[in-house]
Formats: C-alpha cells, sequence, structure tokens
C-alpha cells in the first residue's frame, strides 16, 4: 500500500460502528422492534441538479429534486430506466463523472448542507461516513483480487484509521449480520454465490455505521429467493438500527417489500411522493397509475396494460409536464409546469390536483 | 459505409490523429505524385547513374536549402543552354568562305568565398566533311583574359575545364607563385577563380565572361553549346557520391517503404486473423497446434532469419517481403485476437445464428471476423511504421536490392562513404526525417484510431 | 378482461390438444464433464437429469425455475445447442438427439429462439434488415424479392411499424423493447412451429415487459405457435402460459395448469417461490417474508434423495434424505414429486439413475 496520509482515529464514530454492529447482532429474523425507534429528519434534498455535458448537448439528468426522509425509514425511488434515478444516487453522494456541467442544491443531513463542503471534507466526514451506497450490480464491483473480508474491513481502515485486527473483528461481525458465514472472510469473490456476494457488498456500505444508506437495484441480477433474503435484512436493519435507505429501482412489485414512502421519479424530477400504504393502494400522478398499471401480478386477476410512447429525451427536456405525450389524462393546462399540491407529508407535481390539498 | 463517416467525426475530435491522417495523407499524395511524375522504369535508369543522367551534377553536392544557414553561401551549380537565358548569348556571323562565326558570350557573377567544382561546355554541331573549330577564353573579373581550350570539336564534344593540362601549365604560369616555399596551385578551378598572386588564395569575386569562338566551315553547319558548372550546392536534396540526384530517391523511398508497409502490414493482420478465427472456432487439437507454431515462431528472431535469406538466397524486395508476411503471421497479434475472439464466440447473437442453422464458414466470416476488424485496425496501422523500419534496416545492412531507390538505401551509401565526417550530413538527415515522418504520422493515426475504437481508452 | 381470461381457459380443451406432439422428452440427461487442470476428469455437473416434457401443437408452458436449476441447459438441448447425455427428445415426430448438418438444419429451422439478451442477441454491426436476412439466406432463400417480403411480414407482426423507418437501424439506436422486438422477428420469420423464449423480458424496463409478453401472446395466437417460455418471474408466467414446470437442482419437482399450481400449490419449493413473488401490496413492508434457509446445492454432488430435502421445512426423515421421491398424480394433470404426497397413485418412478 502506499503511504497513508495522517488519518486521524476517529474514537467516537468508531464506537458508533461498533454498537450499531451489535445491536444489529441482537435482532432475530422475526423480532420487528428491539427498542424504542425515533424518527427525526436525517435527510432533506432542496431543488438538487445535475446536468452533464455529452457530444450531443446537456443531460439534464437530475433536474430539481425534492423530498425529504427521517431515520430508520426507507423512501424507494421507482422510475423507468433513463429517468435519472442512478444519477440521482451520484449526486447525494457526490461521485460525479468528469463531464458535469451543472451541479447545484442543497443537501441537508441534519444540520448540516453536505453540498457546501470541500470535497476534502465531504470525503473525510460524509462519504461511507454518514452516507454509503450499495451501487447497481455491486455483486461485480467487488475487487476480484481481494479477499472479500479485506473489502469489507478495508472502509474502518481507511475511514477511521482502526488498527487492522479491530477491523477484521468488525468485518466479522457484519458477515454474520448479514448471513455470510464468518469463515467466508478469507474467500475471493469468485468463491462466493451472486448472493453472497450482494450481501458482502451491503457489509461493505454498513460496516462504518452510516446514518444513510443508497441502494442501486440491489437485486436486480438475483433469484426470488435470494431476493426475497435480502429484503428480509434490510427490513431487519431498517426496523432496529438508526439507519434510513434509499432504494432506487425500476421494479415496482419488490420495492413495496421495503418503502415507507415512495418518491416517483420521471425524466429528471421527482412528480409524487406519497406514503406508502397509500401509494400501492391508490397512487396520485397518472404515471405513477399507468405504472401500477403495468405490472404483472401473481395473485390477481387483472390484465396489467402497457404505457404507450417512450420517456423524454434528457437532453431536451419538454417544457411544461414532462409526462404530458404520454398522459390519458392530459388538457391544455399541462403545457405548463404543473404546481406542486401537498397533502400532509405527501406531494404530488400534477395539474389535476390543483387547488386541492393544503 | 456509415460507420466510416463517424469514425471520421471521432478522429477528427483529436488533434493527434488530425495531424496524423495529415502526413499520412501527405504521404499518399507525395507517393503518387512520384510515380506520376517519374515513372518505375525511369526511376531505376536515373538511379543507375550512368554518364549521360548524372553529367549536370555535381559530387556530393548539399541541398541547395543548406545555403539558407550559411553566411557564407556555397557556390550553386549552374546549367545553361546558349540562347535559351539571356546570361548565355548566341551570336551567328556568316563568313565569306562558307559556314559561320559563331561567338557564344556567357556572363557568370561570381560572388561566392568557395570555388566550384568544375566547369563544363557541351557542344554539338553538324557538319559533314569538316568540323568547326572553337576557341574558349574566360574573363576574370580584374580583367586577365585567360585561354581555356583552342581545338575541334565534334558532333558532341564535351570540354572540361579541369581537366585542360595546357590549361593548367598556363595558369600556374600565370600565378607565378614560388614552388619551393609556397603550394603548388591546386587545379585550374583554383587558378581560375583565385586572384592571381594571391598566396593564400583569395578569391577573385565579381564578373566573369566565358568566351567562345566557333568557326564552322561548311554551309548550314551549326554549333550549339551548354554550360554546366558543378558548384557545390545542387538541389532540392543534394547529390551523392555517384552524384545522382538524391531527389529520385528521396521521392521514391515514398511509395516503396508505404507499399512494403502497408503490404506487410495488411497481409499480416488479415491472415493472422482468419488464422485465429480458426483456431478459437473449432478448438481442439487446431488451436493447440496453432497456439504451438505461435509460440515457437515468436521466439524465433526474424531479423536474423531475413538477413540470412536476403544473404544466400535473394535480395529481392517482394521475397523479402514475403518471407516477413511469413514470418510474422503466428506472431503475438494472434494470441491477443484469439482472446478476443474467445469472448466474441460466446455471444448471444452467434448462439442465435447457430440455433437457426448457420454453418461454421459462415459464423466466422460474417459473424466473428466483422467484431474484431475494429479492434484490429488501430494494430494494423501502428504496425505500419514497423515495417517501414524494417525494410530500411534490411537496407542499412546492406540486404534489399541496390538497384531499388529507397530511404534505407540512402542511409546505406551515406554510411559506408562515411556521410558524417565528411559533414554531408544532408545525406543521412533527408532519409531519417522522411522515415520519421512517416513513423510519427502512422502512429498517430493508430493511437487516435485505438481510442476511437476501444473505448475503454478513452478520456487518456 | 375477465372475459379473455374465461377465454384463454376453453383452450385447454381436449380438442386442441389431441393434434399430436411437438415435443416429448423422456428422462432427459443432460451432464457436463468437468475436467481438472484441462484433462483430468472431475465428475460431472448433472445440469438436467431424469426430466419429462410433452408439448402440444398450439400449446404454452412455462419451465420456472431460479438460476441452476437446469432450466438453461434444458432449454438449450432442445435446441440442440447440447447434446443430451441420455434419455430422448422427440420433435414433430423425429427423434433429435443425435441429428446431424442438413437433418439437423431442417429440424432448426422449425424452431424459434428468442433470447433473454436483446442487445447482445443482435449482431451490432448488422442493421435490421440484414439481422432479419440471415436465417432466410442460410436455409436457401434465394429469392431476393421474396426475402423482403418477408422481412416487411415479420416487421409489420411484431409492430415495428412504419418498416422503412427501421429496416437501416442498427441495434444500438433502438430502444430495448424494440430490440427484442427485432429478436422475436428473427425468430418467427422461418414460420417456427414452436418458439423458445429463454426469460425474453427479464432484460427490460418492468414497464416495456407488459408490451412484449402481449405481442408474444398475439403471435401465439395467430399463428398456433407452441411456446416454452422460461423464467424465474411467477408473476408474468401465469399471465402468458397454460401449464407449468417448476424446476429445481436439475429436477421437474411440479407441473400443473396455471391456475392449480398457483391456487392448490403442493410443493414446499413452489409454495416458497411463491411466497417470494412479490407483488406491489401496500402490506408487504410490515411483514417479513419466509424463506427456506440454505442456497440451492452444488449440481456435481447434490444430495440424496429428494434435491430439495436440506433446505425443507418439512423434510420426513429416513425418506427425503434417501430416496428420490417418484412423481405422484393429484388429478387434473398435476403431478408434484415430493414424498409429502406418498398417499397418492404413482405417476413415474425414478429408478436408480443418481
Amino acid at each position: 500500500m502506499a503511504k497513508q496520509k495522517k488519518i486521524t482515529i476517529k474514537e467516537d464514530a468508531i464506537l458508533e460502528a461498533k454498537r450499531k454492529a451489535e445491536l444489529m447482532s441482537k435482532m432475530t429474523d422475526t423480532t420487528h422492534k428491539v427498542g424504542e425507534v425515533k424518527h427525526d429528519l436525517l435527510l432533506s434534498i432542496k431543488d438538487l441538479k445535475l446536468h452533464f455535458e455529452t457530444v450531443r448537448g446537456a443531460v439534464q439528468a437530475v433536474d430539481g429534486v425534492n423530498f425529504d426522509l427521517v431515520t430508520n425509514k426507507a423512501v424507494v425511488v421507482v422510475g423507468e430506466s433513463g429517468c435519472g434515478k442512478s444519477s440521482l444516487a451520484k449526486a447525494i453522494l457526490r461521485l460525479l463523472p468528469r463531464n458535469v456541467s451543472h451541479y447545484s442544491g442543497e443537501v441537508w443531513l441534519r444540520d448540516v448542507d453536505t453540498m457546501q463542503l470541500s470535497d476534502e471534507d465531504y470525503r473525510e466526514d460524509i462519504r461511507w461516513v454518514k452516507i454509503s451506497m450499495v451501487p447497481q450490480a455491486a455483486m461485480n464491483s467487488l475487487n476480484p483480487v481481494l479477499r472479500v473480508g479485506d473489502q469489507v474491513a478495508e472502509p474502518m481502515l481507511v475511514h477511521y484509521g482502526m488498527p487492522k485486527e479491530e477491523a477484521m473483528e468488525q468485518a466479522a461481525v457484519m458477515f454474520r449480520n448479514v448471513g455470510v458465514p464468518v469463515d467466508f472472510l478469507t474467500r475471493y469473490p469468485f468463491e462466493l454465490s451472486g448472493g453472497m456476494r450482494q450481501r458482502v457488498a451491503i457489509a461493505m456500505a454498513l460496516v462504518t455505521g452510516p446514518d444513510l444508506v443508497i441502494l442501486d437495484e440491489p437485486t436486480s441480477a438475483l433469484d426470488v429467493l435470494t431476493q426475497a433474503n435480502i429484503f428480509n435484512l434490510l427490513k431487519r436493519i431498517k426496523a432496529n438500527l438508526e439507519t434510513s435507505f434509499i432504494l432506487i429501482t425500476h421494479d415496482i412489485s419488490t420495492s413495496s417489500e421495503l418503502a415507507d414512502i415512495v418518491a416517483v421519479m420521471y425524466a429528471g424530477k421527482i412528480i409524487e411522493v406519497s406514503e406508502s400504504h397509500r401509494f400501492f393502494s391508490k397512487p396520485r400522478h397518472p404515471y405513477a397509475r399507468a405504472l401500477m398499471a403495468s405490472v404483472p401480478r401473481l395473485r390477481e386477476r387483472e390484465e396489467p396494460r402497457f404505457i404507450e410512447g417512450k420517456p423524454p429525451s434528457l437532453i431536451n427536456p419538454p417544457t411544461g409536464c414532462r409526462f404530458k405525450d404520454r398522459c390519458p389524462k392530459r388538457f391544455e393546462k399541462c403545457e405548463e409546469e404543473p404546481p406542486v399540491t401537498v397533502f400532509g407529508d405527501d406531494w404530488v407535481a400534477c395539474w389535476l390536483y390543483e387547488g386541492q390539498g393544503e | 459505409m456509415k460507420k466510416l463517416k463517424d469514425t471520421f467525426q471521432d478522429i477528427i475530435r483529436y488533434p493527434s490523429a488530425i495531424v496524423g491522417l495529415l502526413i499520412v495523407l501527405a504521404l499518399i499524395v507525395f507517393s503518387i505524385y512520384t510515380m506520376i511524375t517519374i515513372p518505375y522504369k525511369e526511376a531505376i535508369y536515373l538511379w543507375k547513374g550512368t554518364e549521360e543522367v548524372v553529367y549536370k551534377n555535381p559530387r556530393n553536392a548539399q541541398p541547395t536549402w543548406s545555403n539558407w544557414f550559411r553566411k557564407d553561401k556555397l557556390p550553386e551549380s549552374i546549367d545553361v543552354y546558349a540562347g535559351e537565358d539571356e546570361s548565355f548569348t548566341k551570336e551567328v556571323t556568316p563568313r565569306e568562305k562558307g559556314g559561320n562565326q559563331i561567338e557564344f558570350n556567357y556572363e557568370l557573377d561570381y560572388n561566392y568565398n568557395e570555388l566550384p567544382q568544375d566547369i563544363f561546355m557541351y557542344f554539338t554541331s553538324n557538319y559533314t566533311d569538316r568540323n568547326p573549330f572553337i576557341v574558349i577564353t574566360m574573363i576574370t573579373p580584374s580583367g586577365e583574359e585567360i585561354k581555356v581550350f583552342d581545338g575541334g570539336i565534334s558532333q558532341a564534344s564535351n570540354i572540361r575545364f579541369g581537366q585542360e593540362e595546357k590549361l593548367l601549365t598556363r595558369l600556374i604560369r600565370l600565378h607565378g607563385r614560388d614552388t619551393e616555399t609556397q603550394s603548388q596551385l591546386k587545379g585550374v578551378i583554383e587558378g581560375l577563380f583565385t586572384k592571381i598572386g594571391s598566396y593564400p588564395p583569395e578569391m577573385n569575386k565579381g564578373k566573369y565572361v566565358i568566351n567562345v569562338k566557333a568557326t564552322t566551315f561548311e554551309e548550314g553547319s551549326n554549333v550549339d553549346a551548354e554550360l554546366v558548372m558543378h558548384g557545390t550546392v545542387f538541389g532540392l536534396f543534394g547529390t551523392d557520391h555517384m552524384r545522382r540526384d538524391l531527389k529520385v530517391a528521396i521521392m521514391w523511398g515514398a511509395p516503396i517503404a508505404l507499399a512494403f508497409g502497408l503490404t506487410a502490414a495488411l497481409g499480416t493482420a488479415l491472415i493472422s486473423m482468419f488464422i485465429a478465427a480458426l483456431g478459437t472456432w473449432f478448438g481442439g487439437w487446431l488451436d493447440e497446434l496453432i497456439q504451438r507454431i505461435t509460440e515457437v515462431n515468436m521466439v524465433i528472431p526474424y531479423l536474423s532469419i531475413l538477413i540470412m535469406v536476403g544473404t544466400f538466397y535473394s535480395r529481392s524486395i517482394w521475397v523479402l517481403l514475403l518471407v516477413t508476411i511469413l514470418l510474422n503471421i503466428f506472431s503475438g497479434s494472434i494470441k491477443s485476437q484469439r482472446a478476443i475472439f474467445l469472448q466474441v464466440r460466446e455471444s448471444t447473437y452467434i448462439e442465435a445464428a447457430k440455433a437457426y442453422g448457420t454453418n461454421d464458414f459462415r459464423i466466422i466470416t460474417r459473424y466473428m471476423i466483422p467484431r474484431v476488424i475494429p479492434m484490429i485496425i488501430p494494430g494494423l496501422v501502428s504496425a505500419v511504421p514497423a515495417y517501414v523500419f524494417l525494410e530500411a534496416s534490411l537496407a542499412i545492412l546492406g540486404l534489399g536490392d541496390p538497384t531499388v531507390p529507397t530511404w534505407g538505401k540512402i542511409i546505406n551509401d551515406a554510411r559506408t562513404y562515411g556521410a558524417l565526417y565528411q559533414g554531408m550530413f544532408y545525406w543521412i538527415l533527408e532519409p531519417a526525417v522522411f522515415l520519421m515522418i512517416t513513423g510519427l504520422g502512422f502512429a498517430m493515426l493508430g493511437f487516435a484510431l485505438d481510442r476511437i475504437f476501444n473505448p475503454r481508452l478513452r478520456g487518456m | 378482461m375477465t372475459e379473455q381470461y374465461e377465454e384463454k381457459d376453453l383452450k385447454i380443451s381436449e380438442g386442441e390438444l389431441d393434434e399430436g406432439f411437438v415435443l416429448d422428452i423422456r428422462g432427459l440427461k443432460v451432464y457436463f464433464e468437468l475436467r481438472k487442470r484441462g484433462f483430468q476428469h472431475a465428475g460431472f455437473v448433472r445440469a438436467v437429469d431424469g426430466v419429462d416434457l410433452k408439448l402440444h401443437r398450439g400449446e404454452t408452458i412455462a419451465i420456472v425455475g431460479e438460476s441452476g436449476c437446469g432450466k438453461t441447459s434444458l432449454m438449450k438441448t432442445i435446441l440442440r445447442l447440447n447434446t443430451p447425455t441420455g434419455g430422448e427428445i422427440e420433435f414433430d415426430g423425429e427423434i433429435i438427439n443425435d441429428l446431424k448438418a442438413d437433418a439437423l438444419k431442417n429440424v432448426r429451422r422449425k424452431i424459434g429462439y428468442v433470447q433473454q439478451d436483446p442487445y447482445g442477441a443482435l449482431a451490432p454491426f448488422m442493421n435490421v434488415r440484414t439481422i432479419l436476412e440471415e436465417p432466410l439466406i442460410v436455409n436457401g432463400i434465394k429469392d431476393k424479392q421474396e426475402r423482403f417480403e418477408r422481412i416487411v411480414k415479420v416487421l409489420e407482426e411484431v409492430r415495428m411499424t412504419p418498416v422503412e423507418d427501421f429496416l437501416e437501424k442498427f441495434p444500438h439506436q433502438l430502444s430495448g423493447g424494440q430490440q427484442q422486438r427485432i429478436v422475436i422477428a428473427r425468430a418467427m420469420i422461418l414460420d417456427p412451429i414452436l418458439l423458445v423464449a429463454d426469460e425474453p423480458v427479464s432484460m427490460l424496463d418492468a414497464s416495456v415487459r407488459v408490451e412484449i409478453l402481449k405481442l408474444l401472446r398475439a403471435l401465439q395466437e395467430e399463428h398456433h405457435l407452441a411456446v416454452i417460455y422460461i423464467t424465474h418471474d411467477l408473476a408474468t408466467v401465469r399471465y402468458f402460459s397454460e401449464y407449468i414446470y417448476v424446476m429445481y437442482a436439475g429436477q421437474v419437482i411440479e407441473k400443473a395448469q396455471e391456475s392449480d399450481l398457483i391456487n392448490k400449490t403442493a410443493h414446499p419449493y413452489t409454495h416458497a417461490l411463491l411466497a417470494a413473488t412479490s407483488d406491489p401490496d401496500p402490506k408487504n413492508v410490515d411483514e417479513f417474508q419466509d424463506v427456506p434457509p440454505g442456497e440451492p446445492p452444488s449440481l456435481v454432488t447434490p444430495p440424496l434423495g429428494c434435491r430439495f430435502h436440506p433446505r425443507c421445512p418439512h423434510m420426513i426423515p429416513d425418506l427425503c434424505e434417501v430416496k428420490r421421491p417418484p412423481e405422484f398424480d393429484l388429478g387434473d394433470k398435476h403431478q408434484v414429486a415430493c414424498w409429502l404426497f406418498r398417499d397418492m397413485p404413482v405417476y413415474r418412478e425414478f429408478t436408480i439413475e443418481d
């Protein structure tokens, strides 16, 4: 390893991480809550924008996104491919590619606007300390030449300056928590199945005891049973640790396993945020309704209906409501930017709801 | 074809690619121009260096542009025909007894600090019985009239000032140097162009006139004159030890280098690709065999083999080209192409092709090879300079066809005749620069193509 | 909406099915040899271990299971991209196990293959017209005009219109859904009698899946195709197939008509699969799912007896771990290979082939 910069040993953070890991080990499969769980405001995103420069023009991937998230809850961001949801993850975690043309907004983590921090401070204090991520196809993004135990321990070494043996202990605790046998610590990624690797990736995201974990399509390549197992795990974590989740997916069916709040993203914008029980029974926005109607269901007889057309390009998004070309309820007002109608903690951006709500 | 346009647009985005492309295009245009203006047979003929080709050329002359860098310019070479240039006049006066009195006058402004190599006058005449008689006189700027030659001429005569013994004697007497303590006059030219009596010899700068009085004795008998002065600079590229104008070899070096380089690179790449495809598709013992042949072949030093072939078998450039290709087919490129083919072989679309009944041969040619072509193109382009240098190396080592003018041949001659020890920098510099430019052009183009066709390298 | 479902119900009447088998597979075994260090024998991967399957003209069946259950190997063997190790595959009256060259080609033109990855299934350097022309050229359709007409017809059938707009396009210029339509078009262009669709929508966006499935269903109805639909997503299966085979670790453990499989589920593994398949239901977030522990077994050294027994919540000691269960008949074309139903009549016994 190259010569490391002097890393400050963050005692408090280490204790926090250890405490959370211990808490996790105390849970069993079916216990729902271990103690009193609080719901403070954890994350507040205001007008987040991320545009990329490409040969064909600026891609407005994230175009003014707002939502809030409290502790111990999961918000699911659903949308079709190309709606900008992966870019949203990158925008929150400041994992920017080289061709960024615009990056602005506020990302409040409790009482700190992380957008104001310098890159160095962000790397030291926020990324993988308070917010971490399980990227898309995470099981393929493990380093093939390092043992999985080392990879899970690494964030503790790098961010907290923990000594190696302690970090490996923490990694072992995390392995147990996510359901990977501890003797896999010394194995290489290719020796593990896809499901196991995904659990390792989740362990890696949790090992530093972050407050928020972003999961980008965590189970899209996995079988149903493995998928169910992983969601059980995430449910346990959400219920008992002070960890919140942002789950990004296009799969509405599985998102219902974890979502407390559903945010629907379309063409770079969030167009509805609803509490999940409400959303899965009666979504508000026409696009959300169409999405729900297009999903084949196991337990219902209704024939699914597909949505005509394609989402608009993010390079020159249309004016007014971006869903208007495909919306069955379109009318003249949709040519203008729809207003946001608030219903308690929920809101929707659609002309059909103008004047309603509070 | 649309891909070609897209590729072209991609190329334009990289400045190094544009430069590379321009160089390559320039070389191609240059080669075509060469082949049109100096057809191959003529080039070989010119390069033979027979007298009638090279008589106007001085020996080992520097290129004319080198004078740019000198404060003291070197004398340029001159080649004029009487009557065609205003400095070389011809006057014909009829004689009463028949024939003509023809007077030629050539004015030469000579302000150099160096002597020319020699002066020649070529006379052509027509007559039946009695040949014309001429007297050549040279008038120096200081006014001396020095008789250069008198005598009869035939239909084609050539008077070389530097070889005229009688002239030398006259000049020695004229300069009147003490033969014991002072050095002898070195030659006619020194005698003609230096100030009388000066020692160390001082250049006599100014206007010289060369006067020829020719007498013809028959009706219709005519004399024509051509004056050639061998300076020490000549032409765009200079001359070599055989007085050959290097222009021929420099120009013809381009098409030969390109032909050799492109043929070798293309031939090797195509055949390698095909063999790699066959081996990968059929697998089993065929694949193993090809791999083992390749491994053994990669260890063999092919330059040594080429030298052996060239020495013992044939020096023809085509034979060497063929052997080069043969030796390079089973090389590292097979291994890297095999890696790509192995990947492509597992593609879903090839599985689909098998499922609708495509036979093996069609799969290889229509489905696998087109996938690989974009990846081998950059390698191909980048390999061209290697083969160009190979051909030049062989020539420098003395192999290769001696009658064919190539850049390597020039360097070989230059080395043999001690060019650098004698300050004839241009002799090595010119072919070397052309080789470098060729290499640079293809290399830059190849790198840019690599970045285009292998997107992983983008951003580097 | 409900009428459509009932119509489908009517299809599974006697008359239709007695048209004869398109596919009759008996005791199929596909083993792959494992080699250590290039040539040392190290066992067999028993990818398909004793599978029976019957398919009639115009019938749609689904083969369901998780990755590694053998469904992909089964499918590839039907397409003769693999050679079977044992058992027999009879296609349209002909045993195809050992066919080669021309005979095999004749069989292949009757089977259309729709693959999972639409982008990988299309040669990136060929445009739509070339992609669709290839199967025709390879199968000897020499007349250019005829080829063109067939291409236009099949593109219209997959609703890629106006046709001229798409002929010159390359795969990367098409969306995922459009690419898959081309794959389907290519599978249909030789007028096959059997369509094999391997996870045709799992790599597509959720919103496009329904379109493609509807298209497949329309094509199946129009051309009276037999369809094998392979997937791990049970939610789509019940929408598209009449009869379902459930596979686990290389064996068929349950087969039933679609409604029976869901409403009268027998095998514990099938139960687990159904339970783990989520619908967008607001109750999901409040409940944990019951998942059998562990992972699917190695196919090189599978467990003795019933291959699911190490994970089964209802395992019967001394029975499930010793003997492979036969298929028991539950009536109404519903069979299950599970010792829990040993009171039912035996449908098919498995001799000592483990």
